[in-house]
């Protein structure tokens, strides 16, 4: 199965035969070609890595040749819609934006199962995580690395009471990356001090041979923390045990994780408390690699919000180091991620890096003021910490003596910290001592195994285990007659290679749009307002997904959510036929026996100036290019004066640039210079053009023009119309 | 249990002030071994549903069949001998394949043979 860019991920066929699927290769990947120079388009960079075969850059490459330079680090976005034949389709859309690092978020309570679960039933904020979700993820992922050129790491978690369970499946299955820290179990999930333990130990030590890159669980503690910056010493003592924990157990360092999150946002000052954090994780870690997550705690539900808090995480990323760079998606403090959000964050983390790229070289970090001083502090801080773990006589003592989550900046303790019994929690008593002739017939087994003498390796008992020979691995395909994914496909059969189409933003077909709305309203007022606003406009289940006042009485900017009731027949649709544009050759050639005039100018007050003279310049392919001379009147030019200069030159066409938008002007204006072109006797010899962000060919010819050009064109396809409108003119003349 | 404490970091320190930031280094990481050994000790000489189910699966079981197995070990009180112990001695002593005789015992049959493995 091969993938066509021209064509959606097949879901049936991705399922056919998945009994047989196994995954190409197992283990982590950085991304290729970093630390060394690289020329993209017009510049030299300095933190990149090999380029994309197939890729969507960033809006703004426009004018930069459509390059889409990919940073040195791995970049995540994390999905968590429930149905994994969405996520997929979401997974292909990140990778072409650039993310090469896909986690997958767990359905709720996974965790608690003592058990690995099966089959494909639809999940509450993630999949469940199971064998037949994985191998078909991994399959549309293999398809995917090669439809952009690039090796995807496929990511979950390995924790709760069935870790080593799900470290197994995860080892046969490909996945790359995966959570784990015993600490993230006793703390949040209440499950058995000792057992956490015990069982991370196995998990581990399959995670090592499995090449699984892990990451820690520690920046849960700055969700979880009253105050998110004081639990700073703490972080450090979490990432600190769960790391040599790993290594230990036979993790390699390159292969253990840091999970780190700047722990504010403003309106703090953010940088002072949350880079000497970075800096002293960084010099304690330097053997350690760094996954920089996004800040959430502070985030709410503005999205243009969370995108600056997130620029400056990126920001402290680039001052410091970053080896995954994790994105969190714009909307998560509304609802679970929406499709384009997931896209939206990875171009957040994209465009950020691309633009700090190098700033290392020209910004150094001051150690000998206020910073070195503060991180000193933070390490002593930590060290403190760790030398009361021990005094209380360790761990476990500590833990119930409730050290961890405590709000206070360590040794401050304001008694806030979640105690955990060492004989309690989920999965408590169910830990056994090995005998003296225990023995586990595997490969791969941390801790005592008496192996009988008769054999050189413990798996020789049994003929070799799945990992060696992976065609003993026993496949479960559904569980659930009714919760599975064969009846979701059935259920929306309609929107499955038809040409019916709903809107979606998570599921196909779930019918979700989104309204921006402003009221001159007091906010509670105008958030009801707005739902009767989103019910007369036909939408269901309308909910307010964000509201900000403008001002306590003047306004409120709300923004909804709905459902739409009705699907669209593609086939029904009247779309205008795009134009095709003459060739170079053609259009020169027609200027050369007929040469051309025309003058130009950005109309009313507006100083906008840059697509204009793009498609008058040569050097950017402008219509000049051709031969078409012209001339440039400037920007805030009087209409009056455009067409009076039209007249004194005696040109063929008249070039009007419009942005502005306000009250309409850009129509106003339009209308104006083709009324004046009338009162003045001129408008059946001259072509009237116009361009603009917001102009269209419809609201152009609509507004008295000849034609409208709007977003993404180039002078060839100005001159080619020019050309062409000429021709049909004279043809009319004669 | 939980308490409360003003913070004491100028007064605590005082026996980290003159360490040098690489002696402060070395001290982090010894601690974190100290705390983590007891553990890894845990770990070494302990087992757990979890990791016998595990072991389960790796040698050719799947996830319905692992459960039943090792509930069966534990009633039997021989998780310390290993729950793919149990099975590969059983397949040894019936003279059938592993795979055989785990899905014997995890359809509830040869569990009077257990008895007499060990």
């Amino acid at each position: 199965m091969k993938l066509d860019p021209n064509k959606k991920l097949d879901i049936k066929e991705l399922l056919q035969d998945l009994e047989n699927y196994r995954p190409r290769r197992r283990g982590w990947h950085w991304r290729e070609g970093r630390n060394k120079k690289r020329n993209i388009g017009d510049f030299e960079f300095h933190e990149t890595s090999e380029g994309l075969k197939n890729y969507i850059p960033l809006p703004g490459s426009r004018g930069f040749n459509y390059i889409d330079p990919q940073p040195d680090c791995v970049i995540t976005t994390e999905i968590a819609s429930g149905r994994f034949e969405d996520d997929i389709r979401r997974m292909r859309m990140a990778a072409w934006h650039g993310a090469d690092h896909i986690m997958v978020i767990r359905t709720a309570g996974q965790s608690h199962i003592d058990s690995l679960i099966e089959g494909t039933t639809q999940g509450i904020g993630g999949i469940a995580v199971t064998r037949k979700q994985c191998r078909a993820t991994r399959k549309a992922l293999d398809m995917i690395e090669d439809e952009v050129g690039r090796p995807i790491n496929f990511h979950s978690y390995i924790s709760g009471v069935a870790g080593p369970d799900i470290a197994v499946m995860f080892a046969e299955e490909g996945v790359n990356g995966a959570h784990q820290d015993p600490q993230y179990n006793i703390l949040y999930r209440n499950v058995n001090i000792v057992r956490s333990f015990v069982d991370a130990c196995e998990a581990k030590k399959i995670m090592a041979w499995a090449d699984i890159l892990q990451i820690d669980g520690a920046h849960n503690a700055n969700a979880t923390a009253m105050k998110a910056w004081k639990v700073r010493p703490e972080l450090m003592v979490q990432h600190a045990i769960n790391s040599i924990f790993s290594r230990k157990v036979g993790i390699k360092p390159e292969n253990i994780s840091l999970s780190t999150v700047p722990p504010t946002a403003p309106p703090a000052p953010r940088m002072r408390i949350d880079l000497p954090y970075a800096v002293a994780l960084r010099d304690f870690f330097s053997e350690y690699k760094m996954r920089a997550q996004q800040n959430t705690k502070y985030m709410e539900s503005d999205m243009r919000e969370a995108t600056v808090t997130h620029t400056l995480d990126l920001l402290i990323s680039r001052l410091t180091s970053t080896d995954i760079q994790s994105t969190i998606t714009p909307d998560e403090g509304r609802n679970v991620p929406w499709h384009y959000n997931n896209i939206a964050a990875v171009n957040t983390a994209k465009q950020a890096l691309n633009g700090m790229d190098g700033l290392r070289e020209m910004v150094k970090l001051d150690r000998e003021g206020p910073l070195g001083k503060e991180v000193r502090e933070l390490k002593e801080r930590a060290v403190l910490f760790m030398e009361e773990i021990l005094k209380v006589g360790g761990y476990f003592k500590a833990v119930e003596n409730g050290f961890f989550i405590d709000s206070g900046n360590y040794p401050e303790r304001n008694g806030d910290g979640i105690p955990r019994q060492i004989d309690g929690g989920i999965g408590a008593g169910m830990i056994f001592e090995r005998d003296k002739d225990y023995f586990a017939p595997v490969s791969v087994h941390y801790g005592y195994n008496n192996i009988p003498a008769e054999f050189k390796k413990a798996s020789d008992a049994i003929g070799g285990d799945t990992f060696e020979d992976p065609s003993k691995i026993v496949y479960i395909d559904e569980l659930d007659e009714y919760d599975n994914v064969n009846t979701r496909l059935k259920e929306l059969e309609k929107y499955y290679d038809t040409d019916v189409v709903k809107p979606e933003v998570e599921w196909r077909a779930d019918g979700v749009v989104a309204t921006t709305i402003f009221l001159p309203l007091d906010e509670r007022t105008a958030e009801f307002a707005a739902i009767k606003c989103g019910e007369k406009m036909g939408l269901e289940d309308v909910t307010v997904v964000h509201k900000q006042a403008m001002h306590p009485s003047e306004g409120t900017v709300v923004e909804i959510k709905g459902k739409v009731k009705f699907d669209i027949n593609i086939n029904e649709l009247v779309i205008p036929e795009k134009i095709p544009t003459l060739t170079d050759e053609e259009i020169r050639e027609d200027i050369s026996k007929n040469p051309m005039f025309v003058v130009a100018a950005t109309v009313g007050n507006d100083e906008h100036s840059v697509g204009l003279k793009e498609t008058l310049d040569i050097k950017h392919g402008g219509i000049e290019k051709y031969g078409i001379k012209y001339l440039y009147l400037g920007t805030s030019c009087p209409v009056e004066k455009l067409v009076d200069a039209a007249i004194e030159t005696n040109a063929d066409a008249i070039l009007a640039s419009t942005i502005i938008t306000h009250d309409e002007v850009h129509t106003k204006n339009m209308r104006k210079i083709h009324e004046l072109c009338i009162e003045k006797g001129i408008r059946d010899k001259v072509i009237l053009v116009a361009g603009g962000t917001q102009v269209t060919n419809e609201i152009a010819v609509e507004a008295g023009m000849d034609a409208g050009f709007g977003r993404g064109t180039h002078g060839n396809d100005v001159a080619s119309f020019l050309v062409k409108r000429r021709r049909e003119k004279r043809n009319n003349e004669n | 249990m939980a308490v409360k404490r003003a913070d004491d970091y100028e007064v605590r320190r005082k026996h980290l002030a003159n360490l040098s930031d690489e002696e402060l280094k070395k001290r982090f990481w010894e601690l974190a071994e100290k705390i983590v050994d007891p553990m890894l000790e845990l770990g070494y000489k302990n087992t757990t549903p979890a990791i016998e189910r595990s072991i389960l699966l790796r040698m050719g079981f799947s996830s319905l069949e692992v459960k039943p197995i090792v509930e069966g070990v534990m009633r039997k009180g021989l998780m310390g001998k290993g729950a793919g112990n149990v099975v590969w001695r059983l397949s040894k002593k019936l003279g059938v394949s592993v795979r055989e005789a785990g899905l014997g015992l995890a359809e509830g049959k040869y569990w009077d043979e257990v008895d007499k493995l060990f």
